[in-house]
């Protein structure tokens, strides 16, 4: 019922974007789907350990927009671009 | 349950939509918005669940600070308009979406091994009692508190790494070149990172 919906969705959500700028906001997507499952099973098991671990994953889910949006800001003042391929230092 | 049924069926249609909305639209700050609905609709399931702390933490949070991060970036670094959708990934994209469409179909398998899909959810939530915030905040700072303490450095980190990353090294201004500057006309701006 609405749990398995759910997670249908969540990972609907997930797994269906591979753009080149976007994928950090796809990230935040594929947190949340994960947070709705924790939700729904917290309900489903009766149990509030995975509400708390929903609202431990939205506090590190924050601490890396903040740090993930630092870094793209550095990279585009170096190299004015946020496209992923044009970072190709990394490569071997 | 059945007015939990309604709204559960009106905004699941929503989120699903919003999210392939961010995915196909090309603008960044048109994707944000679509992810801000996709937020909002997550939050109203929070609700349905009986999560109402989750409800409001994930309207602060998410559609509130972390999407006003996102959107002020996206002004800041100003890639609203002059994105090119540029056709690398010819290989990657079916693949991708192979892989997606896969993967909800073994998820679905696995659901209705592991839970199934007719499985009501129990009509009381005893981990409720007091009140959810309550309840929360039990399990919290009891259970879970020294994670919690331990998330507080990892904020406290994040912050501190941000303002390293992101700090622009701009040369120490003296007030005698503010004042030798000051008759001249370009007069040199501090915070120069808002305008460029």
């Amino acid at each position: 019922m609405i749990s398995g919906i759910l997670f249908m969705l969540g990972t609907v959500g997930v797994l269906t974007r591979k753009n080149a700028l976007l994928i950090f906001m796809s990230v935040e997507l594929q947190l949340n789907a994960v947070n709705l499952s924790l939700v729904a099973f917290s309900r489903l098991h009766d149990d509030l350990t995975g509400q708390v671990l929903a609202f431990f994953s939205m506090v590190v889910a924050a601490a890396e927009v903040v740090v993930g949006l630092a870094i793209i800001v550095a990279i585009y003042r170096r190299r004015r671009s946020v496209d992923v391929d044009d970072v190709r230092e990394l490569r071997w | 349950m059945p007015l939990d049924n309604i709204v559960f069926w009106v905004f699941a249609p929503i989120s699903i939509a919003s999210a392939i909305g961010m995915l196909l639209v090309r603008n960044a700050i048109h994707a944000a918005l679509f992810l801000i609905v996709n937020f909002f609709c997550l939050a109203v399931f929070f609700l349905l669940l009986d999560a109402p702390f989750l409800f409001a933490v994930q309207i602060v949070v998410y559609a509130g600070a972390i999407m006003v991060l996102f959107l002020f970036v996206i002004m800041l670094l100003g890639v609203a308009s002059n994105v090119p959708v540029r056709e690398r990934l010819l290989v990657q994209r079916p693949l991708a979406f192979i892989l997606g469409a896969g993967f909800v179909v073994e998820l679905a398998l696995a659901i209705r091994a592991g839970v199934g899909f007719a499985t009501k959810v129990p009509d009381t939530f005893t981990a409720n009692e007091g009140g959810n915030t309550q309840a929360l905040a039990k399990v919290l700072f009891g259970q879970y508190f020294f994670p919690f303490e331990v998330t507080s450095i990892l904020l406290l980190v994040a912050a501190i790494a941000a303002m390293v990353l992101a700090h622009r090294r701009t040369r120490a201004v003296t007030q005698a070149e503010i004042d030798a500057a000051s008759d001249v006309d370009d007069v040199p701006v501090y915070d120069a990172g808002a305008a460029s």
